[in-house]
C-alpha cells in the first residue's frame, strides 16, 4: 500500500515537474551556516551551486523556518548543517516542509558537520535549569580550523558520493584544499602564540572551540546561562569577579546583541572585540581564511 | 583445653565432610570456570583485535601532519554519546505546553455574541473572569518508520476536558516537492489557522475565526496533499478533503468527504532583512441540519439548523522585518487575513423548542454573504519585550433569510468590530508572559473591555514553529 501510493505520487509529481524541472547542472548544496557553504564553495569549485540559509549578522539558534529556506531546502541535492541540536527551531521544519528525501536524515544527501569532530561542554546535567543546553555538547565547532579540516574530509566523500561523475574533480580539489589549510593553520598557530594562556570574557560560548585551540582561557560568559540574554544582576557578579580575577578583553561575536558588552566594557575598561564570527561577519572575513586571518589579528591587537 | 581441642577437631572434620560432599558440584564448578576463562580469553582477544584496529586507524589519521599545541590538546577519539537503550530508546519526542491566564471582562462574557452573524454564540466565550486554565497542549511526535513521521497532540482545556487536537501522520520527504498529511490536523485555510494558539500574538483569535469557523483552530479528519514547486521562491500548492466535521461543516454521517480545501501560497524573501508570505485558500462544506444557536426577535436563545453549502474563501498575507534577519534585539511582524464566507441553503427556524414548547421547524431558503478581515502588528522593541497591536472587523453583508422565517430572525444591521493591545515579555525561549487589552464591540451596542494576564511555559523537546 505504502509503495503504490509513493508511485501514485511520484507519477503525479514527475506530470506536474516534467514541464518545470531543468537539467540540474551543478550539485545544488544547502548549507545552514556561512562557513559550511564556504567549506562546500571551496571544495566543490564550479561543479557546486551553494547558499547559505543564514548570514553571520543573524542568530542561528533563532532563525525562522521562512518560505525563502523552505524553497531552497525543496531544490536542494545536499543539505550541510552544523548539527547537534543547533538548528533545531528551525532545520526539522524545513526537512519536513520541503517534499525533498534526499535531504532527509540518513540520506546521503544530509550531512551533520558535528558528527565529524569532537564536542566540546557535552552536558553533564541535562536539565532546562541550566539555559538552553545542546544534549550533544557545544555546537558552535567551525572556530576550530582542525574541526574545518576535519568536516572538509566528510564533505568531500558526500561530494563525491552524490555527484560520482566529479568524484575526481571533487578529492583533487580537497588534496589541493587540506594541503593549503594545513600550510594556513600552522602560520595562525605561529601568529597567535602571544595569545596562549589570555584571560578573557565572552558574551556567549560560541567561540568556545576558537579559545581552546589557541590556548586562551575563558573565564566567565555575559549570559548567565547558555542562551539565557545578560541581566544586571549577572553583569554586576562579573564586575566584582573580574576585579579579583582580571581578564585582558571581553568578547563579542558580530550577531550577539552588543549593549551587555559595552555596558561592561565601560566599567572595566576592558577592549571589547568583535569577532566575525563566521564568513561574512565583517568585510575582511571574506572567505575561511580572510576569517580565521581576522579573528587572529584582532584578538593580537586587543592583547597587545 | 580439652573442649577447645574437641572443637577443633569437630571443626576440621566438618570441613572434610563439607568438601567430600560438595566434590561432585566443584567438578562443574571447575568445568563452568574454565568456561569463563575460555569466554573472557575470547572476549579479550576480540576487545584486542578491535583495539588494535583503532589504533592503525588512529595511526592512520595522526600521519596526516596536524599541528596541535601542546596545551590545546583535544580528546583523540570520538566519544560514544550516552543514549537511551532498551525499550526507552525509541522514546517520542513530548512537550507539554502550560498556558493560563487571569481574565477581567465588564461585560459577561457568558452572554457573548457576535451579532448578526449565525450562530452569534459559538459557544466560545471570549475569556473567562479569573483565573482559569487555557487550553494546555500535551504532544508527543516521532518518525515511525523511513516514510512517515506522527504526531498526537492532546489539549485539556478549564472545564477538564481533553481533546484530539491534531493526531496525524505526514510523510517524510516524498520527493518532487511533495507531502502528505492523513488524520486530524489544522487545515492550511489562511495563515494563522495552522499556528497552535500558544504561538500566537495575541490571547484570542481574530474576530473573523469566531465568527466563520470554530474560533480556534479548525481542524478535520482528512487527508491534504501539498506541492512545493522547484523555484527559489516559495510557491506552495494544495488541497485537503475531509469529513467537515466542525463548524462550518457539521459532522455528517455520510460516505465520502463533505469538506474541501484549497490553498495556494507565495512567500520569499526582500534582502536579508525582509520576508514574506502570501496566500488564497478557500474551504468548501456542505452541513446537514448543522445546529446554529442564534437570538430570536424577542431576545430568546433558539436554536436553527442550516442545511446547504458553505463557502468561505480569503486573502492573507505575513511581513516580517529584522534588522539583517538578526531578531535578537528588534524585529517587526505585520498580519492581515480577509475572509468572505458565502451560504447558500435552508434554514429551519428553532428546531429544539424555545422554553418547553414544541419545535416550530419553519424552513425557508437562506443566503448570505459576509466578510471579515483583521489586521495586526507586533513590534519587539527590545529583547525579550514586544507590543502589539490589532484591529478587527466583520461587515454583515447581506443576509436574504427568505419569506418564511423573515419575522423569526434577527434582522441586525451591525458590523461588530474590536481593537487589541498586546505586550509581552519572554524571559527565556520556553516563557512567556502577556498582558493584553480590549475593547470587543462584538454585541451590537455593547463595548466590553478586556483585561487579560496570560501565561505560557513550553517543556520538553524543543519544537520548531512555523514561520
Amino acid at each position: 500500500m505504502k509503495i503504490n501510493i509513493r508511485i501514485l505520487f511520484s507519477a503525479l509529481s514527475a506530470a506536474l515537474t516534467l514541464t518545470t524541472a531543468l537539467p540540474a547542472t551543478a550539485l545544488n548544496v544547502f548549507a545552514c551556516e556561512p562557513e559550511w557553504a564556504a567549506l562546500a564553495q571551496e571544495l566543490g569549485g564550479d561543479k557546486v551551486k551553494v547558499s547559505s540559509a543564514t548570514t553571520a549578522m543573524q542568530d542561528v539558534h533563532h532563525v525562522e523556518a521562512r518560505p525563502s529556506l523552505i524553497a531552497r531546502a525543496r531544490n536542494a541535492d545536499l543539505l550541510v548543517c552544523t548539527g547537534a541540536e543547533l538548528e533545531i527551531g528551525w532545520l526539522p521544519l524545513l526537512l519536513s516542509q520541503s517534499g525533498n528525501r534526499q535531504i532527509q536524515p540518513g540520506q546521503p544527501g544530509y550531512l551533520e558537520a558535528a558528527d565529524s569532530i569532537v564536542k566540546m561542554d557535552v552536558p553533564k546535567l541535562l536539565d532546562r535549569s541550566q539555559g538552553d543546553v545542546h544534549p550533544a555538547g557545544n555546537p558552535h565547532i567551525h572556530l576550530d580550523p582542525r574541526n574545518i579540516a576535519r568536516v572538509g574530509e566528510a564533505l568531500t566523500a558526500r561530494l563525491a558520493q552524490l555527484d560520482a561523475a566529479n568524484a575526481d574533480t571533487y578529492k583533487a580539489r580537497a588534496t589541493a584544499f587540506q594541503k593549503r589549510w594545513r600550510e594556513a593553520t600552522q602560520r595562525w598557530e605561529a601568529e597567535a602564540a602571544p595569545l596562549k594562556g589570555v584571560a578573557v570574557v565572552v558574551h556567549h560560548k560560541d567561540l568556545s572551540y576558537l579559545l581552546r585551540w589557541l590556548g586562551m582561557r575563558d573565564i566567565a560568559s555575559l549570559e548567565p546561562k547558555p542562551g539565557v540574554p545578560p541581566t544586571t544582576g549577572h553583569l554586576s557578579d562579573l564586575l566584582a569577579k573580574l576585579q579579583r580575577e582580571p581578564a585582558k578583553m571581553i568578547l563579542r561575536s558580530a550577531y550577539a546583541d552588543p549593549k551587555a558588552a559595552a555596558w561592561l566594557s565601560e566599567r572595566t575598561k576592558l577592549p571589547t572585540v568583535t569577532l566575525a564570527y563566521t564568513v561574512g561577519g565583517n568585510d575582511q572575513a571574506k572567505d575561511l581564511y580572510g576569517l580565521f586571518g581576522d579573528t587572529i589579528q584582532r584578538l593580537l591587537a586587543a592583547a597587545k | 583445653m580439652a573442649s577447645k581441642t574437641r572443637m577443633v577437631a569437630t571443626l576440621v572434620a566438618a570441613m572434610m565432610g563439607m568438601s567430600t560432599s560438595a566434590q561432585a558440584a566443584a567438578d562443574a564448578e571447575l568445568a563452568e570456570v574454565r568456561a569463563q576463562i575460555r569466554q573472557l580469553k575470547e572476549g579479550y582477544e576480540a576487545r584486542i583485535k578491535a583495539l588494535e584496529q583503532r589504533l592503525q586507524g588512529l595511526e592512520a589519521a595522526a600521519r596526516r601532519p596536524e599541528p596541535v599545541a601542546t596545551n590545546t590538546a583535544e580528546p583523540a577519539a570520538l566519544p560514544t554519546p550516552a543514549r537511551a537503550t532498551g525499550e526507552g530508546a525509541f522514546n517520542p519526542a513530548i512537550s507539554v505546553v502550560l498556558n493560563g491566564a487571569y481574565g477581567n471582562f465588564s461585560r459577561d462574557p457568558d452572554r457573548y455574541a457576535v451579532s448578526g452573524f449565525v450562530p452569534a454564540n459559538n459557544g466560545l466565550a471570549p475569556g473567562t473572569r479569573g483565573l482559569s486554565l487555557r487550553e494546555s497542549e500535551l504532544a508527543i511526535a516521532a518518525n515511525i518508520d523511513p516514510d512517515f513521521r506522527g504526531k498526537l497532540l492532546l489539549s485539556f482545556d478549564a472545564a477538564d476536558a481533553v481533546g484530539v487536537e491534531e493526531a496525524y501522520v505526514e510523510s517524510v520527504g516524498l520527493g518532487h516537492g511533495l507531502s502528505f498529511k492523513g488524520g486530524r490536523f489544522f487545515s492550511a485555510i489562511g495563515y494563522q489557522n495552522e499556528i497552535h494558539s500558544h504561538a500566537w500574538d495575541f490571547v484570542d483569535a481574530p474576530l473573523v475565526y469566531r465568527a466563520f469557523m470554530t474560533g480556534e483552530n479548525y481542524a478535520d479528519d482528512g487527508l491534504q496533499l501539498k506541492w512545493l514547486a522547484p523555484t527559489d521562491t516559495l510557491i506552495e500548492l494544495g488541497g485537503e478533503i475531509g469529513r467537515g466535521k466542525d463548524r462550518p461543516g457539521s459532522n455528517r454521517n455520510k460516505n465520502g468527504a463533505a469538506a474541501g480545501t484549497l490553498f495556494a501560497h507565495l512567500g520569499g524573501d526582500i534582502g536579508d532583512s525582509h520576508s514574506y508570505r502570501l496566500g488564497l485558500s478557500a474551504l468548501r462544506t456542505s452541513p446537514r441540519e448543522a445546529q446554529v444557536n442564534d437570538v430570536d426577535p424577542s431576545g430568546a436563545d433558539v436554536t436553527n439548523a442550516f442545511s446547504g453549502k458553505t463557502t468561505v474563501a480569503g486573502a492573507d498575507f505575513v511581513y516580517k522585518y529584522a534588522p539583517g534577519g538578526n531578531a535578537t534585539r528588534t524585529s517587526l511582524k505585520l498580519q492581515g487575513e480577509y475572509f468572505r464566507r458565502r451560504e447558500r441553503g435552508t434554514l429551519t427556524y428553532d428546531v429544539a423548542g424555545i422554553a418547553g414548547l414544541p419545535p416550530s421547524g419553519i424552513g425557508s431558503d437562506y443566503a448570505t454573504t459576509q466578510s471579515g478581515w483583521y489586521l495586526q502588528g507586533v513590534y519587539q522593541f527590545m529583547p525579550q519585550w514586544r507590543m502589539g497591536l490589532r484591529v478587527d472587523r466583520l461587515d454583515r453583508g447581506t443576509v436574504n433569510v427568505g419569506t418564511a422565517n423573515f419575522g423569526n430572525l434577527q434582522q441586525v444591521d451591525y458590523n461588530p468590530s474590536r481593537v487589541g493591545l498586546m505586550f509581552d515579555y519572554s524571559p527565556s525561549e520556553f516563557t512567556r508572559f502577556r498582558l493584553q487589552f480590549g475593547q470587543d464591540r462584538s454585541r451590537q451596542d455593547v463595548t466590553d473591555n478586556q483585561i487579560v494576564l496570560q501565561y505560557i511555559f513550553s517543556l520538553g523537546a524543543h519544537g520548531a514553529h512555523k514561520f
